[in-house]
């Protein structure tokens, strides 16, 4: 789960691929795992960290982030 | 000073006179008002534009901001003689440097007078009339099976009984476009042959029937030199389009694969001149050459935007300047086209419509009475 090399992203969750031209919103979570991931954590550090940080159960968590992966996969935004 | 990219060797600004076509910035936009934009905002030169129109209603010719004079010329089925004979008699009046012709149908006979036109003293940046008709519609899938570029399959169609044969060649879905312009989809015969006639009345024999390519689409303006070096490629997304396929908003892209493209097309041809590349990119990454616009595309201004002014370089490369190939430019620059309705009068519109020539603002001074 790799963020392609040239995608840009903001704080606020805004991706946009410039090799597409398309962009994208998610919501504060997903801005957070964006961040994560330009930081090269990997799924479960990712999961890890989350859970830390808010009261939510791993398993639930672990796919939510399937599905936002695959979401990222369609978007054409991860390598 | 050190040379950099766009910069000439002599950047010393002078006063250049520019006759431009294409001010029709309609829905379905000509290129002539976004080359004016980035040629005046370019401190190099302070220019004098010469609007050359077809029609008393295109737009351009009413703003004073980017045209300074305007003046009807004949359309392109009057042939070469007759276009001389204007330009020579505009030039007589404005000292013409250069001619920026920017419609694909004029652009043959602007090509045919490069030399005369050279004689009197103006300048164009034009391609040959070999490297012209080598990426017509009707010859490209030749030329990219020549050249080793992905073109789509097609055939050349005088015929509409030919469309059965075609369809069992290329399959369904297949696109039926005109010569000049046009591209309808068909998925059945009937459509197809609804789509042919419908093209034929509108641009005449041959149509072209071609391959259908499903992607994403991509255009590329690029900038040739006319000795196998590209000036400038900025490739580009369209964001919002109409109903008549043009570009209502676009963006810059990142991707090196285009300009790699664009710059393969500009060596093989010796492209001289502005030139837009559609390019429609299949999921598993292909890039097919769908058409080759031989002149700049309505959106070129956004490449004044990127940091490569593609319409001042070829001023300055028509002009004999050398002007060294842009590295960089600046990627997400978006463009969101508008729609203005400029107001004039009656005044005005009859000194194009009835004298063929439109007078600077300041001189316009005779009013029509409508009393």
């Amino acid at each position: 789960m790799k963020l392609k090399k040239n995608i840009a992203t903001s704080a606020e969750g805004f991706i946009f691929n410039p090799g597409t031209g398309d962009s994208f919103s998610t919501n504060p979570i997903g801005a957070e795992i964006i961040s994560l991931l330009k930081e090269e954590k990997t799924p479960p550090m990712i999961i890890d960290t989350i859970c830390a940080k808010y009261d939510i159960d791993p398993i639930q968590f672990e796919r939510d982030l399937d599905d936002f992966k695959s979401q990222l996969v369609d978007s054409n935004i991860l390598d | 000073m050190k040379k950099q990219a766009g910069d000439t060797a002599d950047s010393e600004k002078k006063k250049i006179v520019i006759a431009v076509t294409a001010l029709n910035a309609i829905d379905s936009p000509g290129p002539g008002v976004a080359v004016i934009r980035a040629i005046r905002e370019c401190p190099d030169f302070d220019v004098r534009i010469i609007g050359l129109s077809y029609d008393a209603l295109e737009p351009g010719l009413y703003m004073h901001d980017l045209v300074d004079k305007t003046y009807q010329v004949p359309y392109p089925s009057a042939g070469t003689d007759s276009l001389l004979a204007r330009l020579l008699y505009i030039h007589e009046i404005e000292k013409i440097d250069l001619i920026i012709p920017n419609f694909d149908a004029e652009l043959y006979n602007f090509i045919k007078l490069r030399d005369r036109l050279k004689k009197a003293g103006i300048s164009t940046f034009l391609p040959d009339l070999e490297q012209f008709e080598a990426r017509d519609k009707i010859k490209l899938y030749e030329f990219g099976q020549k050249h080793g570029l992905l073109v789509p399959a097609d055939k050349v169609l005088y015929h509409a009984k030919d469309l059965k044969a075609t369809a069992e060649v290329l399959g369904y879905p297949m696109v039926v476009k005109g010569k000049f312009y046009d591209a309808i989809i068909a998925n059945t015969l009937e459509q197809a042959e609804k789509a042919f006639y419908k093209i034929q009345a509108k641009w005449g024999l041959p149509v072209i029937v071609q391959e259908f390519i499903n992607g994403t689409e991509i255009n590329i303006a690029a900038l040739g030199d006319g000795e196998g070096n590209a000036i400038s490629v900025i490739p580009m997304r369209k964001l919002y389009i109409t109903d008549k396929g043009k570009a209502w908003a676009g963006i810059t892209l990142d991707d090196a694969s285009y300009i790699e493209l664009a710059r393969k097309f500009v060596k093989v041809t010796k492209w001289r001149g502005g030139c837009e590349l559609e390019i429609m990119q299949t999921a598993d990454g292909k890039p097919y050459i769908m058409e080759v616009n031989p002149r700049f595309p309505a959106w070129i201004y956004l490449t004044a935007a990127a940091g490569q002014n593609q319409p001042a370089s070829l001023v300055r490369m028509a002009l004999g300047q050398k002007v060294a190939p842009f590295k960089k430019y600046e990627i997400g620059k978006m463009f969101i086209r508008y729609a203005w309705d400029l107001i004039t009068d009656i005044t005005e519109f009859q000194s194009i419509s009835g004298n063929g020539e439109h007078q600077d603002k300041k001189k316009v001074d005779s009013k029509v009475s409508l009393n």
